[in-house]
């Protein structure tokens, strides 16, 4: 299902576009090359010759030196929503990923309360229809309240539109619940998506654990939290042949137990997030919990250079932001005293570039194929710049340098992990779901008849 | 030295020149009036959100002793009980114009918040399990004044380095003075990549007879019951620094309170090797130092407009 099928967002006339001589890259659809990217109606129809398509009532849009990619697609934001709207809402939230080139974002459940009950999931939808940018789909709690004891009423929340479970924020200590709710999925579907953490190993821990927690005194977060728990749930998945997605791995042993499921068949699919490919535990000796505390933690360079491998050799299909507004007040603390989560929407992209695609560490088209592969273990069609597509793309200026928050931010929050950074590449315009989502205030369009 | 936030920001002549100073403060106490009028007419705050006995009375004591006015707060009994954030509690003591805030705190980091958030000079009295420099420093006088120097001297660091601020400071503090560390205890108490700071890792006493000095840290009774050993009748019979394990030569040093009986025997404290009651002596003099150095030593203090300019925070966003 296309994303304006499956997903919501505000209604909004199909966009009639003409990207004129941009540098189309597409490398899960095999496009890569120098086009007219003719959109009519919300849906691509043509990658003509450069400079062949006529505007024909189209906006033409200069577009010589710049770079066309399927818009991204974002399976794991927190939107605040309900109960949290002084850090995000649907509208700031998904505002927030159109500026980034999204054109998608799935929402986790563990807002307060947790979405558990399928008039949550449709007072929701109808938020989104009412206020989204970009399309929106929402996943509910595994159990209800996310107490992580009886499961909800999943075959009804399904029915309901929620996308799929989730107790994000938390894991599933309970072998018996994932298993009882491994078996309920027969029935309903929905991919059930898991934040792997053993709480018996993480303790109260604030940060990974190693050197760095050792010189600073903060309690560690050992990887093997992360990897064990992995290891048990696949183990579960792969008995019940149930479909799990392991989110934000951190870890080199957890890439190393994805592998080993995916070798052995089980339905398991995970994601990576931009903190934690580009930055390393090094960064919290400045003890600033707004840029660097998070779950799962920061994590030592060789976890950093297990997740970049497990991106080359497809053991991460994708690549999610886990954008986690807070509120100033609540990271302004002591760092063990803080709210975990950094907001990464607006600023995914920008810093795999510069951190990664730039220095030669990663390929563009990897980052581009990753930051599109959070839509398929949803079920949901691979955002595509193919002529019949519907029209998903991120136009961005690889040269473009700006410095992360100093015009504010779309998000609510300001907890950015690159905040006051300067980054190279920027998006200016998305297209989410046929239509215009997002144009940077300062790029301007060539305006033709 | 603007604040003193962690002996890891120190380097060994910024070390030395407290030393020297607490040395000059020393003979000052010698004296019938032990009162020097350095810091009349400036305020120090003293901000405790832990309890304490040394460190707090030592450093009110030194402040006095500087004659700057004197404002303790101590977490419970004042609004911090109420809810008030670290921000605000530190905001209102500001409109004192303090000199100087001390402060304890649970959380590590919380000094550098201050220091970043105001005008004032901050000691870090402790934060969290991460730094404690004022009592690095003590011991580091205390040492000096029994060992000419600790270049090449070997120091073991004995029992809870886990949840050890002491030792982490210290750690560093007897590396930057050229000591050899080790640091001993039982596994679940070591933290993990430690030997990355430089030091050796033991889990046994038995190769203790090598150290010039014995340092030993307060066992928690609790961390039985969170299975970081199993009892502390086991804990003792292989760790307690007792008469038997001290040698004759071998210097003891604690930086209290003292759990009698669990990683200290009772002759060990009492013993002549021991310098548990120097290092409480020390914790004056070194801290008069520190206030002193923070607040008069370098002569011209700043012109207002560059010392705002030169306090303005490191933007948070900017790559440190």
């Amino acid at each position: 299902m296309s994303l304006a099928e499956a997903l919501d967002m505000r209604p909004g006339e199909g966009a009639d576009l003409v990207l004129g001589g941009a540098t189309a890259l597409d490398p899960a659809a095999g496009i890569e090359g120098v086009h007219d990217v003719v959109v009519r109606g919300g849906r691509v129809v043509e990658l003509a010759a450069p400079g062949s398509a006529a505007a024909d009532g189209a906006e033409r849009v200069e577009a010589e030196g710049l770079h066309a990619f399927p818009a991204f697609f974002d399976p794991h934001v927190h939107l605040r929503v309900p109960g949290q709207e002084h850090k995000e809402d649907i509208e700031t939230g998904s505002r927030a990923a159109a500026a980034g080139g999204y054109c998608g974002v799935i929402a986790m459940a563990n807002t307060e309360p947790p979405v558990s009950t399928p008039a949550d999931v449709e007072a929701l939808r109808e938020a989104a229809r009412e206020g989204a940018s970009v399309a929106v789909g929402f996943l509910a709690t595994v159990t209800r309240g996310m107490a992580g004891e009886e499961l909800t009423e999943m075959a009804e929340l399904r029915e309901a539109g929620a996308l799929g479970f989730s107790d994000d924020g938390l894991p599933l200590v309970s072998a018996r619940v994932l298993r009882r709710a491994l078996q309920y999925q027969r029935l309903c579907g929905g991919t059930i998506a898991l934040h792997e953490e053993d709480p018996e190993l993480s303790g109260d821990g604030v940060m990974h654990e190693g050197p760095v927690s050792a010189a600073l005194g903060l309690a560690g977060i050992p990887s093997v939290s992360e990897s064990t728990a992995i290891a048990r749930d696949a183990a579960l998945a792969g008995y019940e042949d149930g479909r799990i997605h392991v989110q934000h791995l951190s870890a080199a042993e957890s890439v190393a137990a994805v592998r080993v499921a995916k070798e052995a068949g089980v339905r398991i699919s995970c994601e990576a997030s931009p903190h934690h490919l580009c930055l390393t535990d090094e960064a919290v000796r400045s003890l600033d919990p707004r840029r660097f505390k998070m779950n799962p933690p920061l994590r030592a360079e060789a976890d950093r250079e297990a997740l970049i491998e497990g991106l080359r050799d497809g053991t991460i299909d994708c690549i999610a932001t886990d954008h986690a507004p807070h509120a100033t007040e609540e990271k302004e603390v002591p760092f063990e005293q803080a709210a975990l989560g950094v907001t990464g929407l607006e600023t995914a992209f920008a810093a795999l570039h510069t951190d990664l695609v730039l220095p030669g560490v990663l390929d563009l088209s990897l980052a581009v194929e990753k930051l599109g592969g959070g839509a398929a273990p949803f079920g949901l069609e691979r955002p595509s710049l193919a002529p019949g597509s519907e029209a998903n793309i991120a136009l961005c200026d690889l040269g473009a340098e700006w410095t992360v928050g100093e015009e504010g931010y779309e998000s609510r929050s300001q907890n950015s992990w690159c905040a006051g950074r300067t980054l190279t590449g920027r998006v200016l315009m998305t297209v989410a779901a046929g239509r215009v989502a997002y144009r940077l205030r300062s790029f301007s369009l060539g305006v033709a008849a | 030295m603007r604040h003193l936030l962690a002996i890891e920001q120190l380097s060994r002549p910024e070390i030395e020149a407290i030393l020297d100073r607490a040395e000059s403060f020393a003979e000052v106490g010698r004296r019938d009036i032990k009162k020097v009028p350095t810091l009349r007419g400036r305020t120090v705050v003293s901000l405790f959100y832990e309890s304490s006995t040394r460190t707090s009375s030592s450093f009110e004591l030194a402040a006095k002793r500087l004659s700057a006015d004197l404002v303790s707060v101590k977490a419970a009994g004042s609004s911090v009980d109420k809810g008030e954030s670290l921000k605000d509690t530190v905001a209102t003591l500001t409109a004192y114009d303090p000199a100087a805030i001390v402060i304890r705190h649970p959380s590590a980091g919380a000094a550098q918040m201050v220091a970043e958030w105001g005008e004032a000079a901050v000691v870090n009295a402790g934060d969290g399990k991460h730094e404690h420099p004022s009592q690095a420093l003590l011991d580091l006088f205390t040492l000096r004044r029994r060992l000419d120097s600790l270049e090449g001297k070997r120091i073991w660091i004995v029992g809870d380095v886990l949840h050890s601020r002491v030792a982490r400071s210290n750690l560093v503090a007897f590396q930057a003075m050229g000591a050899e560390v080790t640091v001993c205890g039982p596994p679940a108490l070591i933290p993990r990549g430690i030997e990355q700071l430089g030091c050796e890792v033991s889990y046994s006493l038995e190769r203790l007879g090598e150290a010039d000095v014995v340092y030993a840290l307060r066992l928690q009774k609790e961390r039985m019951r969170e299975s970081f050993v199993p009892s502390l009748r086991e804990y003792a019979a292989r760790f307690q620094i007792d008469s038997r394990r001290l040698g004759p030569r071998q210097l003891l040093m604690h930086p209290g309170p003292v759990n009698r009986g669990v990683e200290l025997s009772g002759e060990a404290i009492d013993s002549p090797q021991s310098l548990i009651a120097e290092q409480v002596a020390s914790g004056l003099v070194v801290r008069m130092a520190i206030l002193y150095e923070l607040l008069a030593a370098g002569g011209e203090r700043p012109a207002p407009g560059e010392r705002d300019r030169e306090r303005q925070p490191t933007p948070i966003g900017q790559p440190a």
